[in-house]
């Protein structure tokens, strides 16, 4: 009857995998929260930037905001390596389409080649990735291709682990036609909300700005996050 | 032989939340009980009386919220004959802590309970999973985990009572159109000194944001 007891006790205080730590079987992850706005004349896209491989951070620096051309990103969340994949074949095919277009491509254009291999390959893949940019037909563009391949646009979306946490915070501040700076406000905000709830994210925010002039970059560091009052 | 397939089980899978503002409490919650897909009540009350000036929010399964609800509720009221006065905030807390801490590998109802005591005016505790803590505020239920961005944004100390009660329903509000398993009508509860007010909002009375 002890030996019993100490063995189910035993059981409870170690975790499952004992012999070697956790981040040696896990697969690295972008558990995550991305965000895209658009406002009048562009878009705006930000991100955190940890990597994950199950409870070891490893990369607290990462840039999930790839360029798929000059004025077309995506915001990469799931398992790392499939949107890393994923994001270079449509780089390529985009860059490709281009050539035989002889001018910009649509942002319409690259969600579909997202979704395209994403619901082709829907059962072996996990990644949920939103396609942001601006184009001289319709202006900024939002379209958010979740896990299973679906494609929707929408004026503003979030998406990765924590963006459940956010999705309250977006619904009650966002507002149609807002400018460039309110919409970085609001996703500095989002993001720094969705970091402090959500293990799988944190580090910095990486935000872009992407308009007809081109790519405006910046990093917001830990310690300049936006507080809020129960922090 | 026939197979029977296994009923779902009755959840209160919801929105709850609790805030103190100086001078009381208050609770909130949305009205849906589903099992499985069907909403098998849409106007549930999810904010149960402990006593006069103490209540709980209810979530998680159904049969298992009510029934630490009403345990505790009988044990508040034999305990407040022999202290001959209303009990505290705590007293109520730690009974619905102790029976979750104990059955908590059978049960799966996490309650929030909050009210107002003499001693220490308006009070929020948690026992989710059998803990015990006093906060500000605190939210609970699946719709939760979509308004805690929002209220880690909107909560100030030091509200009014009518700040606190528009809070509680934009809360309510956000998660129930983000959440599946929220709907339905907002109750409202608010315990002050003077004792409890109820009330109840209506779907189409709720806060509407820009996509509704």
């Amino acid at each position: 009857m002890a030996a019993a007891t100490a063995t189910r006790f035993c059981q409870q205080l170690s975790s499952v995998s004992d012999m070697s730590p956790d981040w040696t079987t896990k697969e690295v992850s972008t558990g995550t929260t991305i965000m895209a706005v658009e406002y009048e004349g562009g878009v705006v896209i930000g991100a955190d930037s940890r990597t994950t491989t199950g409870a070891y951070i490893a990369n607290r620096v990462t840039d999930k905001l790839t360029p798929i051309h000059d004025r077309i990103f995506c915001c990469r969340s799931g398992s790392a390596a499939d949107t890393q994949a994923i994001a270079d074949i449509v780089t390529y095919q985009l860059g490709f389409h281009s050539i035989e277009l002889d001018e910009a491509p649509l942002v319409q254009t690259a969600a579909n080649l997202f979704k395209a291999s994403c619901y082709r390959y829907r059962e072996e893949l996990m990644a949920g990735i939103i396609v942001a940019g601006w184009d001289k037909r319709r202006g900024g563009q939002v379209y958010t291709v979740p896990v299973g391949g679906m494609l929707v646009r929408q004026p503003v979306s979030v998406g990765g682990s924590g963006s459940t946490y956010i999705y309250g915070f977006m619904d009650s501040n966002y507002k149609p036609n807002m400018t460039k700076e309110q919409c970085l406000h609001l996703v500095s905000g989002a993001l720094s909300l969705a970091m402090e709830r959500d293990g799988s994210s944190g580090g910095v925010i990486r935000l872009a700005a992407i308009s007809e002039s081109g790519v405006e970059r910046q990093v917001i560091l830990g310690n300049q996050l936006p507080k809020w009052s129960t922090a | 032989i026939k197979y029977k397939k296994k009923k779902k089980e009755w959840q209160t899978a919801t929105t709850i939340i609790a805030v103190e503002f100086n001078g009381g409490v208050v609770l909130g919650s949305d009205s849906r009980v589903s099992a499985g897909e069907t909403v098998v009540n849409r106007v549930m009350n999810k904010l149960s009386l402990l006593h006069d000036k103490i209540y709980c929010a209810l979530s998680g399964s159904a049969a298992d919220a009510q029934t630490i609800a009403e345990m505790v509720n009988y044990q508040l009221d034999v305990h407040s004959i022999e202290i001959g006065e209303d009990p505290q905030v705590r007293s109520a807390a730690t009974l619905v802590k102790n029976i979750s801490y104990k059955y908590k590998e059978e049960l799966s109802a996490h309650l929030i309970v909050a009210g107002w005591d003499r001693r220490g005016g308006g009070q929020v505790f948690v026992t989710l999973n059998g803990l015990l803590s006093r906060q500000p505020f605190a939210v609970g239920g699946s719709g939760s985990s979509y308004v805690y961005g929002f209220v880690d944004a909107e909560y100030q100390k030091g509200m009014s009572k009518e700040d606190c009660q528009q809070f509680v329903v934009n809360t309510i509000s956000l998660a129930m159109s983000r959440d599946g398993s929220s709907g339905g009508v907002a109750y409202l509860v608010t315990i002050d000194e003077k004792g409890a007010e109820e009330k109840c909002i209506l779907g189409n009375e709720l806060p509407t944001f820009y996509d509704q």
